[in-house]
């Protein structure tokens, strides 16, 4: 399996993935620079975290209109496989990718720390490999990861299972205490309605090898990998 | 001729920036100030073209671009 990496000015998440990919799961990876307008031969497309643009006007709001970004829908409305990690997660809501809108956190911070979130849904290839409801840990770190989307939206979310994690405590509850930057419904990660994009401000990638700590997040490209 | 684009957060999208403001400004004296929004202001020259066309680019770049429709509304003059 091919993954790609697309890099904006301003990613910094870019090598952690590459890594991942390429020498954890030790499938092929390639790098995509954001000038590239055409994307051959991927299978799945990470959107990593980092700071595109310097987070200029608004989170993703000027990486949504690089020339990489056209093909990216293309591979999406196909039904290619993508994820965006934070910074990238952030950008699949500001290209309509994915609905609602990443705000500041509540708090004003950038957050950076592990935080438990509960897997709502497995049914995603990006999360077949987890049990339903399962507990794990992964690191957040970001300033502008609280969800929002309007009640409908929510509603339809909600309805069609897209929420795919949320924040919860380490016996699995979803609390306000357990919330970290405000979201609404404490949500962590949604995918599209095709269930083909996803999009997650936690970073599975720095946490899917021994040495690192914690493997939680491995499965998530481990999912990729069986969906193929 | 210069466009000034006033981009807020809508009604029921919560601001805790303002409200970190509006604290302060309480607690600095200012009882009277019961609700503080922040929003961005922006400039954009722009060459000389009819009035109409110039609303119809402005409004285009709002809604592309320079607002996310999804928790901001904008608004514009045209001078």
């Amino acid at each position: 399996m091919k993954f790609g990496i697309v890099v904006f000015p301003g990613s910094n998440y870019d090598h952690d993935c590459y890594h991942m990919v390429k020498h954890v799961l030790g499938q092929e990876a390639g790098y995509i620079w954001h000038k590239d307008k055409e994307i051959k031969g991927f299978d799945c497309l990470i959107l990593p975290g980092g700071f595109s643009y310097g987070d200029y006007l608004r989170t993703g709001a000027i990486a949504k209109f690089s020339p990489v970004m056209n093909s990216v829908r293309e591979f999406a409305e196909r039904g290619g496989l993508v994820i965006g990690i934070c910074n990238g997660f952030q950008i699949l809501v500001e290209s309509g990718l994915l609905p609602g809108a990443l705000m500041r956190n509540k708090d004003l911070k950038f957050i950076c720390e592990n935080r438990y979130i509960r897997v709502e849904s497995n049914d995603a290839p990006f999360t077949r490999l987890y049990k339903k409801g399962e507990v794990v840990r992964m690191p957040i770190a970001h300033a502008d990861g609280n969800y929002f989307a309007d009640d409908e939206t929510l509603k339809m979310i909600q309805d069609n299972g897209q929420i795919i994690f949320r924040y919860c405590d380490a016996d699995g509850n979803i609390t306000g205490d357990a919330n970290p930057n405000g979201s609404l419904l404490n949500i962590a990660g949604i995918c599209n309605e095709k269930r083909n994009v996803l999009g997650m401000m936690p970073h599975p990638e720095r946490c899917s090898e021994e040495i690192l700590g914690n493997t939680d997040g491995k499965r998530v490209f481990e999912s990729v990998l069986s969906s193929f | 001729m210069l466009a000034k684009i006033y981009v807020t957060l809508k009604k029921g999208v919560l601001d805790p920036q303002g409200k970190a403001v509006q604290h302060s400004l309480e607690s600095i004296g200012y009882k009277e100030a019961e609700d503080v929004r922040i929003g961005k202001f922006i400039e954009v020259k722009l060459s000389d073209m009819p009035k109409p066309e110039a609303e119809k680019k402005v409004k285009e770049m709002c809604e592309k671009m320079l607002a996310n429709m999804v928790i901001e509304n904008y608004r514009f003059e045209i001078e």
